[in-house]
C-alpha cells in the first residue's frame, strides 16, 4: 500500500514537472512566433531602450532559455526575487511571474479565484454524484419501466443542454420572474464574509452544472449497473439467501462505484481548472473566468498560472482516484 | 406428468423411502387440497417448465422435466450446453425469480422440497431456504465470489443471513468451513482475496461457503469445469466426503460423464430441455437405451482406448431451443432416425418409457431394436 502511495505521488511530481515545461515552453515560444517582446509588453506603451533592457534584465529575460526554466521552476516552488540591484522585488511562492496588465504577481490575482472555482465544483460535484448515482440506479432496478424511460429522457436532454441555456433561463425564473433568488453576486470574501450571499450565488450554478453531470453519471450508472447485475457473483449473493436490498447495496452498487470514480476525478479535475462556461454565465470571479479574461487580452503569465493551477488540480484528483482505486477494489493494492 | 408410463416416484433412490418426512400441515383437520400429491422423495421436481419470452419467440430451455432425489443420494445430471441442465438447477433455487420481472422466465410444473412446493411459495419464503436448506456451488468460482470483499467476509455474510450470531462467532465459523475443505492456515486465508487463491482453493472456498449453513440440498453446476485435472478428482472427492458427513442430497450438473461416474447414484440425461433417459448410473452407463447417451459415451475419451481409435462425436449441434426439432429433438442428429416406421420420430414427441425398473428411457425405437444395436453396435466399441 505504502508503495503503492509512493509511486503515484511519484507520477504526479512527474505529471506536474512535464506540465511546467510544456508551458513555460510555450510562454517562451508565442513571443517568439509572433514577433511580440515580453519585456515590451511589460512597459506599457510608454517606454524606452534602457527601460525596455531594464525589465528584460530583471525578468531574467536575457538568459538562456534552461536557465529562465529553471529560474520559473524555483519561483513555482520556493518563489524567487526579480533582481535589478537596489530595484529588487521578491515574488514569494508559487510565483507564477507578474501580470502585463497590471504588473501584480499572478497568484496574487488568482488566488482569490480559486475558491470560487473551488465552492463551485465541489458543490455541483457532491450534488450530481449523489443526483446521478441515485437516478441511475433506480433506473436500472426498474428497467423498461416508464420510471426508467422518463428519467432517460430527462439525463439526455441534461446531457444535450449548454450550460448558457439551462444557466439562463433557471437565472431567468428563479431570479427575475420568481424572485427566490436575489440577483447573483458574489461576495467579495467569499462564503467567510457573507455565507447568504455566497450560497445565493452559488445555488443556482450548482444545480444546473451538476443538471448537466448528474445526467451523464445516470447514464453512466444504469448502464455500469444493469452489466453488474448480470455478474456471477450477483447470482451468488441471491443464492446465499439475502435479501435483494443487500444484494443491491452491498454487492453491486460497490461493483458499479469503480467507473464512476474514475469519471468522476477526471471531471471533477477538470472543473476545479475552472468552469469557464458556468462561471461565465453566472458572472462568477473563478479560474475559469480569470483564463478566458487573461487569453483575450493576451496575459500570458496569468494564462500559464491558470494553466498551472488546473494541471495540479487534475493531476491531484486523479491521484485521489488512483487511492480510492484502492480502497474500493483490493485488487488494486499490489499493483 | 405427461403420461402414465412414467410414474412420480420413478428412480432407485426415492425406493429407500425416509421414514420421517416431516409434514407440515396446513390445517388440524381437514387434509388440503395439495396433500394428496405430496411426494414421499425429499426433493421432487414435477413436469417441470422454464421458458424464457424473447422478441424471436418462446425458448424452452426446461420442457416437462421430473425427477426425485433423497437425503445422502446424489443425482447426476447430463448433457451438452443448453440442455437445460443449468437452468433446472436455478429453478429449484428460486433463482428465476430473482432479478427484473421483465426477464422472469415463465415455470410451471412443481418443485417439492422436504414436503413443501417452492413454486407456488413466495419468493421471500424460498429466499429464506436459499443458502440454508439448500444451497449452490457454481461453476467458475472467480467470477462467482465478490471479487471487491474477502473469501471470509463473504463465507460471514452467508452464514449470518441464516443465523444470528455476532461477527465473531461467525467468523471463527467461517475458519472451521475453511479448515474443512481443506483449506491451509484458514485463520489467514479468510482475510485473503478471492483474486489471491488459486483456482483449486478457490472452488474449496466457494464450497465452504454454501456447505456454511449445512444445507439439506446441494447443488453442484459444473463444480470441476473450471479446474485443472488434478484438482478435478480433490474437489469431487471433497464434495462426496462433506455429502457423507452432512448427509445432504447432491444435485451434480456436468457435461464430464467421468464425473458422474464416480459421483452419481442417480443419472439423468438431458437433451433439448427435456430428460432422454434417467436411471441408475449402473444402468445408463452399462445398459444405456438412448441414442444421445450412446453418443455420450462413445464420444467420451477413455484410457484403456486403442490410439488408433478416433472419438466418435455426436454429429451436429444441440438444437435450437426456439426451435425444438419437431418429433424427437435428436432425431436430426440422430443417426437411427429413420428405424422407426412412418417418419413418427419427426412428427411425435416420445415419452418416456420403462425400460427396467426405475430405468426409462424416451425413444421411438422398439426395446428389442435398441438392445439389439447397443450390444452388437456400441458395446464393442466401447
Amino acid at each position: 500500500m505504502l508503495v503503492y502511495i509512493l509511486r503515484r505521488l511519484l507520477n504526479v511530481v512527474i505529471m506536474l514537472v512535464v506540465v511546467s515545461m510544456v508551458t513555460f515552453g510555450i510562454f517562451f515560444m508565442v513571443p517568439k512566433i509572433t514577433g511580440s517582446d515580453p519585456a515590451l509588453l511589460y512597459a506599457g506603451r510608454t517606454t524606452d531602450k534602457v527601460a525596455i533592457e531594464g525589465i528584460r534584465k530583471k525578468m531574467g529575460l536575457d538568459k538562456p532559455i534552461t536557465t529562465q526554466y529553471g529560474l520559473f521552476l524555483k519561483g513555482v516552488v520556493a518563489g524567487r526575487d526579480y533582481d535589478a540591484g537596489p530595484d529588487t522585488t521578491h515574488c514569494p511562492a508559487p510565483c507564477f511571474g507578474y501580470s502585463f496588465k497590471n504588473e501584480q504577481p499572478v497568484w496574487q490575482d488568482l488566488k482569490d479565484k480559486v475558491p470560487v472555482t473551488l465552492s463551485l465544483a465541489s458543490g455541483a460535484s457532491i450534488l450530481w454524484l449523489l443526483g446521478g448515482v441515485a437516478t441511475g440506479v433506480i433506473s436500472a432496478l426498474r428497467r423498461r419501466t416508464l420510471l426508467d424511460r422518463a428519467t432517460m429522457i430527462t439525463a439526455l436532454a441534461g446531457v444535450s443542454l449548454p450550460i448558457y441555456f439551462t444557466g439562463l433561463v433557471s437565472s431567468a425564473i428563479f431570479v427575475y420572474s420568481l424572485g427566490w433568488l436575489d440577483t447573483i453576486n458574489y461576495p467579495d470574501g467569499g462564503l467567510a464574509s457573507d455565507p447568504g450571499g455566497w450560497l445565493n450565488a452559488m445555488i443556482l450554478p450548482w444545480i444546473t452544472l451538476a443538471f448537466l453531470f448528474a445526467a451523464t453519471y445516470a447514464r453512466l450508472t444504469r448502464a455500469t449497473m444493469l452489466e453488474i447485475l448480470g455478474e456471477d457473483y450477483i447470482r451468488t449473493a441471491r443464492a446465499k439467501g439475502l435479501t435483494e436490498s443487500v444484494v443491491i447495496r452491498k454487492h453491486a452498487l460497490r461493483s458499479t462505484l469503480t467507473p464512476i470514480i474514475t469519471v468522476f476525478g477526471l471531471d471533477l479535475g477538470a472543473l476545479l481548472g475552472g468552469a469557464v462556461l458556468t462561471e461565465t454565465t453566472f458572472s462568477l470571479p473563478g479560474l475559469g473566468k480569470a483564463a478566458v479574461d487573461a487569453i483575450s487580452t493576451g496575459d500570458l503569465p496569468v494564462i500559464m498560472g491558470v494553466t498551472m493551477i488546473a494541471a495540479f488540480f487534475v493531476v491531484m484528483a486523479n491521484l485521489v482516484v488512483d487511492l480510492l482505486y484502492a480502497v474500493v477494489d483490493p485488487r488494486v493494492r499490489l499493483t | 406428468m405427461t403420461d402414465n408410463s412414467t410414474p412420480q416416484e420413478a428412480t432407485s433412490a426415492s425406493l429407500q423411502k425416509k421414514p420421517s418426512v416431516p409434514v407440515q400441515s396446513t390445517g388440524p383437520v381437514g387434509v388440503p387440497e395439495q396433500e394428496r400429491d405430496r411426494p414421499e422423495a425429499f426433493l421432487a421436481v414435477r413436469d417441470l417448465k422454464v421458458h424464457f419470452p424473447t422478441d424471436d419467440g418462446i425458448v424452452k430451455s426446461v420442457d416437462g422435466l421430473s425427477f426425485n432425489l433423497e437425503r445422502g443420494k446424489t443425482l447426476g445430471i447430463v448433457g451438452e450446453s443448453g440442455s437445460g441442465k443449468s437452468v433446472t438447477s436455478l429453478a429449484v433455487m428460486g433463482l428465476h425469480r430473482t432479478g427484473q420481472a421483465r426477464s422472469r422466465p415463465d415455470i410451471s410444473g412443481e418443485i417439492w422440497l422436504d414436503g413443501e412446493e417452492l413454486l407456488g411459495s413466495s419468493a421471500d419464503h424460498v429466499r429464506k431456504l436459499r443458502g440454508r436448506k439448500m444451497s449452490m456451488i457454481f461453476q467458475d468460482p472467480l467470477s462467482a465470489m465478490h471479487p471487491y470483499y474477502s473469501v471470509g467476509a463473504q463465507i460471514v455474510e452467508a452464514y449470518r443471513q441464516h443465523h444470528d450470531v455476532d461477527k465473531k462467532t461467525a467468523r471463527k465459523r467461517a475458519i472451521d468451513m475453511l479448515d474443512r475443505v481443506g483449506i491451509p492456515e484458514p485463520g489467514k486465508r479468510v482475510d485473503a482475496y478471492p483474486h489471491e487463491f488459486s483456482g483449486g482453493m478457490r472452488q474449496r472456498a466457494m464450497i465452504a461457503m454454501s456447505l456454511v449453513n449445512n444445507p439439506e440440498l446441494l447443488i453442484a453446476d459444473e463444480p470441476t469445469t473450471a479446474l485443472d485435472v488434478t484438482v478435478q478428482a480433490q474437489i469431487l472427492d471433497l464434495i462426496r466426503d462433506l455429502q457423507k458427513e452432512f448427509g445432504s442430497a447432491v444435485i451434480m450438473i456436468t457435461h464430464d460423464l467421468g464425473v458422474v461416474a464416480e459421483m452419481a447414484d442417480d443419472l439423468l440425461v438431458m437433451y433439448g430441455g427435456r430428460c432422454v433417459e434417467r436411471g441408475t448410473a449402473e444402468e445408463v452407463f452399462y445398459e444405456p437405451r438412448h441414442p444421445y447417451t450412446w453418443g455420450l459415451l462413445t464420444s467420451m475419451p477413455r484410457i484403456d482406448k486403442e490410439e488408433t481409435e478416433r472419438l466418435v462425436p455426436v454429429k451436429g449441434s444441440p438444437p435450437s431451443l426456439i426451435n425444438i426439432p419437431s418429433g424427437c429433438a435428436f432425431n436430426p442428429r440422430c443417426p437411427y432416425a429413420d428405424i422407426p416406421k412412418g417418419g413418427i420420430t419427426r412428427t411425435t414427441r416420445p415419452e418416456l418409457q420403462q425400460v427396467s425398473g426405475n430405468h426409462f428411457s424416451a425413444c421411438h425405437m422398439s426395446q428389442e431394436e435398441r438392445t439389439r444395436i447397443w450390444t452388437e453396435e456400441i458395446a464393442p466399441k466401447l
